[in-house]
């Protein structure tokens, strides 16, 4: 009888370990197929020309300054609303029915589908605001898509602050504000910095919100201004695969590009991993 | 005197800023509506939801959308039982089984899933899994439903595993411990305490994950197959309501009834993400946990 339980215990601790490693072997699978095929397309014209001959040569260096600057335009617009509205949820607000709609607001922003904020973008930021296809109407749209994953981040770094930092600081007379500027918020900016790096990262491989709202099919420019059409990485990606004039002809460029997008956003992603685990040792002595 | 007052000042500041989320979730409601809402000035609201013919380009036009939400519904139902099983048991191994140098290594790997862009896993479906498939199971196309799922599946995982993972680990220790010391095993007190005792976080994460995958659109759009019938097999391709969207919107004409049509589509998506979302957040604030009270 405990033979038998022990055994079927074995069984199924088998099965989970197989199902995690499958999630792994997935990510491997995807991973290695973009690098052992893109990196034969990777030069250093195809990182700093444009594309030439209808897009079936050259290389990508407008979609890499438009995804920059998309990138740029969601930061600048993203970080200050989300600090603060995370600075609100965590030390201001008490559990009252405000904070609670507030929470609820923040939930249902996380889950809108991507395609539906490019929607809004295209009949708010470029139409009724008049910006047109542009990389601020494209970069706004970005920004209300990542405020979630911002504040979330960043409240969760407001909570490892101990309380006692909080309380010796109003013990000594500083008013709240005072307290949050000068103890709180120090000490929870790694944190902080951590969850825009990750919300950033995935303003960057978007497609579906910058599609009608800031990326083109093609412009050889780079964007010097905030209201100039620009190329991005993920679109590009869409428009070859899917639109170009010679689809399989330019599978190598393909491969390169989402070789450069992927590297792009797994490279903040992999900062931002080793800064918290950094800090988490840190937190514990 | 001036510090408290700067105090008050800047609290209302916040206070106005945490409003901005819900400013924007109004504002997106509010336009999805105003482009959304004339398209029922040509067709009804029932012939747009049940009719089975969408032709938007064609004269007369035909604006029905019940083949797409039948895609919709039916990737997201397949890419759930593919995903839900293997998100829930990895968040089992991982806040279980898993030694802490090996979760370590296993949870970046999580995450960088999540963080992948939709589009790769969508240009992977197109360019690997689609001739792959073809092969396989010797079908003409191998963009369809089947590989729609399978793609979106890798997206609801990460979702599903880690709001899994935190309800699994916030089951106190004690209920655990009580359990080994009646002497059940660990597979047991997974089964029958652990499980029990975390089920609504489970739950809103099922439901969170299926949320997004009913919603991701550059999987849809590139790997599904992109025709508006409705599907007769796992292997016919479909046209989610994401998709189409998307697809379609740069050949609209602005202010046209196929641009209308297409933000009312809007509407319909948004309206399933907002009732997935409420219910997630019912569940979860209804049956939350609190401390070992109510098992």
């Amino acid at each position: 009888m405990k033979n038998r339980r022990k055994t079927v215990q074995k069984i199924w601790f088998l099965l989970l370990r197989l199902a995690a490693l499958l999630n792994g072997a997935a990510l491997l699978l995807i991973v290695y197929f973009i690098l052992s095929r893109g990196f034969t397309a990777i030069s250093w014209e195809f990182l700093t020309k444009a594309p030439e001959n209808s897009m079936t040569e050259g290389g990508i260096l407008p979609c890499i300054a438009g995804t920059i600057g998309l990138c740029l335009v969601t930061i600048m617009a993203a970080l200050p609303i989300g600090i603060a509205s995370a600075i609100y949820l965590n030390e201001y607000s008490g559990k009252g029915k405000i904070v609670r709609i507030i929470r609820l607001g923040i939930n249902n922003l996380a889950g809108v589908p991507s395609i539906v904020f490019g929607l809004f973008g295209l009949a708010f930021f470029c139409i009724v605001l008049d910006m047109g296809v542009s990389l601020a109407a494209g970069g706004l749209t970005l920004a209300i898509m990542t405020l979630p994953v911002i504040i979330g981040a960043s409240e969760e770094a407001l909570k490892t602050v101990p309380d006692t930092y909080r309380e010796a600081s109003l013990a000594m007379g500083a008013t709240q504000w005072q307290t949050i500027r000068k103890i709180v918020l120090p000490a929870a900016f790694p944190g902080i910095l951590t969850g825009s790096i990750l919300g950033i990262s995935r303003a960057a491989g978007e497609t579906a919100p910058i599609m009608y709202t800031g990326a083109v099919f093609f412009t050889p420019n780079l964007p010097d201004s905030i209201f100039d059409e620009v190329m991005a990485l993920p679109y590009h990606i869409y428009v070859l695969a899917t639109a170009g004039t010679n689809i399989e002809a330019t599978r190598h460029l393909q491969y390169g590009t989402a070789l450069v997008l992927i590297v792009l956003v797994f490279g903040m992603n992999l900062t931002a991993i080793i800064l918290r685990s950094k800090m988490r040792k840190k937190l514990r002595i | 005197m001036k510090r408290q007052s700067i105090d008050k000042g800047v609290h209302s500041l916040f206070l106005a800023i945490a409003l901005f989320s819900i400013i924007f979730l109004s504002l997106i409601m509010l336009f999805l509506f105003k482009e959304g809402i004339p398209i029922f000035d040509f067709i009804t609201v029932k012939d747009f939801l049940f009719g089975q013919y969408w032709y938007p380009t064609d004269d007369p036009a035909d604006f029905g959308i019940f083949p797409l939400i039948l895609g919709s519904i039916y990737v997201t139902i397949v890419s759930g039982l593919i995903a839900i099983p293997l998100g829930v048991m990895t968040a089992v191994y991982l806040a279980e089984i898993a030694t802490p140098r090996v979760a370590e290594i296993v949870k970046p790997i999580v995450e960088l899933m999540a963080s992948m862009p939709s589009v790769i896993i969508g240009f992977f479906g197109m360019v690997v899994v689609a001739p792959f498939l073809q092969q396989v199971f010797n079908i003409p196309v191998g963009l369809n439903m089947f590989n729609a799922s399978l793609m979106l599946a890798f997206m609801a995982i990460p979702t599903i595993c880690s709001l899994c993972e935190d309800a699994i680990f916030s089951v106190p220790t004690a209920l655990k411990e009580a359990s080994f010391a009646l002497g059940a095993t660990h597979l047991e007190t997974i089964v029958k305490v652990v499980i029990p005792a975390s089920l609504s976080g489970i739950c809103t994460a099922v439901i969170l994950g299926l949320s997004r995958a009913i919603g991701e659109t550059m999987v849809v759009l590139m790997a599904a197959g992109g025709a508006a019938m409705i599907p007769m097999s796992i292997f016919d391709p479909v046209r989610p309501l994401p998709a189409s969207i998307a697809a379609e919107m740069a050949e609209a004409p602005f202010r046209s009834e196929h641009y209308h049509a297409l933000f009312a589509i809007g509407i319909v998506l948004f309206v399933f993400t907002f009732l997935f979302n409420i219910l997630a957040d019912y569940i979860s604030y209804r049956f939350r946990q609190t401390g070992e009270a109510s098992l």
